[in-house]
């Protein structure tokens, strides 16, 4: 069975998170130390709260997971996890993230009730795309957010949802996944698209 | 399109579901956990838990259901209820549900809503308020308050504590207002004069608030009908619906409450 590191740095419920990719066949470690990811066949950045305590806090770990990145060691970032992977964000300032999606994130137009909660729709650009396997297009799925990753390179988003404007709500460059939703919350689409993962993993 | 959702509320005491039950598939009906993921695969939105426990010391019972819950269903629960202090919404929280609920703890200290929304997100944070109609036959008899015309006549809000025991002479139009000022990311509406009564939901108060406030509205109270839940949605102008006694007693399915609104052109998860 394919081991998978969540990062734990400190904020939010991990405990959905490590159900639902249990019950998608993996095997799951709960950590905060390098060697717990060095160890993981993939990284899960999961992530809620807000994204200056957030970078903050994985001060300490975001070389080695920048590193086994770059060593091709599959990473799935969800919700928060997905804006830590932008160049930068606009929250509460402006904070440097790990600039693997190059872009900024910013907050939702103000024309729509913020935060943007509740089940939305998936408009599928890349089918063919191993995370969306089996995913039909206008799936719903959950989302909990008031800022979105506005990507600069049109090829890194792979679906796209509507909410006041279209934003990317999902992206993927290589070995790198993320999901501006919440995959663990969204019931039987959401668990198709965690087993996805842990395929890619195992492939 | 962002689907207008339909969620199942169970109100519980000593980790068993107090309202009557009858599902004949489900092996111990009284347990919340197994409601609960029946409701899931009906295509449930959300859950909401409401525990009436009386004592604190019971409150391990309810952690066991939290935990046991987070474990079984892969859609968002919210869990309202006895919470009191940060440390009661934290371990709730880090038992695994994704949003708690408070009403008399917001009213006695409204603070714990800046506080937990600082520390939580707002996005974990309901508040729940319990509104009676107060009705007047003139304005002047209900200075500073938010007076509206209903079918029954003219009325103003108030507020109540304490599972509806207490009432608190306050315009719940403006705590409402107050609370989102405050921090909640969603605000959840009873109606202490719909609820039981199977006759729809509080559709004046709800579609007024819709419009005064920035955040998702949770209509509750009333629904007897799928038609209810349409009005709610429509007219009421709320994101979303919770109902009791229309789901438990098997009268509709959620299933059969989502294809009559979609049939009448409303958003939702089918």
């Amino acid at each position: 069975m394919v081991k998978i590191a969540i990062v734990d740095y400190g904020i939010g419920n991990l405990r959905s998170i490590k159900t639902s990719l249990e019950a998608v066949g993996s095997e799951i470690i709960i950590t905060n130390k390098r060697d717990g990811i060095v160890n993981a066949d993939a990284i899960v950045l999961p992530g809620v709260g807000a994204f200056e305590g957030a970078i903050k806090n994985l001060e300490t770990m975001s070389d080695v997971i920048l590193d086994k990145v770059r060593e091709r060691k599959p990473l799935l970032g969800i919700c928060l996890g997905l804006q830590l992977l932008f160049t930068a964000s606009t929250e509460g300032g402006l904070h440097r993230g790990l600039d693997i999606f190059k872009g900024k994130v910013v907050k939702l137009p103000l024309n729509v009730k913020i935060p943007h909660m509740g089940w939305n729709t998936l408009r599928i650009l890349k089918p063919d795309n191993p995370l969306l396997k089996d995913v039909p297009d206008e799936s719903y799925v959950y989302f909990v957010h008031s800022y979105y990753g506005a990507a600069e390179c049109p090829d890194d988003a792979i679906s796209r949802t509507h909410y006041g404007l279209d934003f990317p709500s999902a992206l993927s460059t290589k070995n790198v996944f993320a999901t501006q939703f919440h995959p663990e919350k969204s019931g039987d689409t959401g668990l198709q698209i965690l087993r996805n993962f842990v395929e890619f993993v195992k492939s | 399109m962002l689907a207008k959702r339909i969620i199942p509320c169970l109100d519980m005491m000593d980790g068993q579901v107090v309202k009557g039950v009858r599902f004949k598939e489900l092996k111990d009906a009284g347990d919340p956990v197994e409601l609960a993921s029946h409701y899931y695969e009906q295509g449930a939105d959300e859950i909401v838990f409401l525990d009436v426990t009386a004592s604190r010391e019971k409150r391990n019972i309810l952690m066991d259901v939290v935990e046991r819950t987070a474990d079984a269903i892969f859609i968002p629960f919210t869990v309202g209820g006895g919470i009191r202090s940060l440390e009661d919404i934290r371990s709730i929280l880090c038992g695994g549900a994704d949003k708690i609920s408070m009403n008399t703890a917001a009213v006695k200290n409204p603070e714990i809503i800046r506080e937990s929304s600082r520390i939580f997100g707002s996005q974990c944070i309901v508040s729940s308020i319990d509104v009676k109609r107060v009705y007047v036959t003139d304005e002047s008899e209900a200075p500073g308050k938010t007076v509206l015309e209903t079918a029954r006549g003219r009325c103003w809000w108030s507020i109540h504590i304490y599972g509806g025991r207490e009432k608190v002479d306050m315009d719940a139009m403006k705590w409402a207002e107050r609370v989102v000022e405050l921090g909640a990311g969603e605000l959840l509406v009873s109606s202490l004069d719909f609820d039981g009564t199977k006759q729809g939901y509080d559709l004046v108060f709800l579609s007024e608030l819709s419009e005064r406030v920035s955040v998702p509205v949770i209509a509750s109270s009333g629904a007897g009908t799928p038609n209810h839940i349409l009005d709610a949605l429509t007219i009421g102008k709320a994101d979303a619906a919770l109902a009791a006694s229309i789901f438990h007693y098997g009268t509709y399915t959620i299933r059969e409450v989502k294809e009559y609104l979609a049939e009448h052109n409303v958003t939702v998860r089918l």
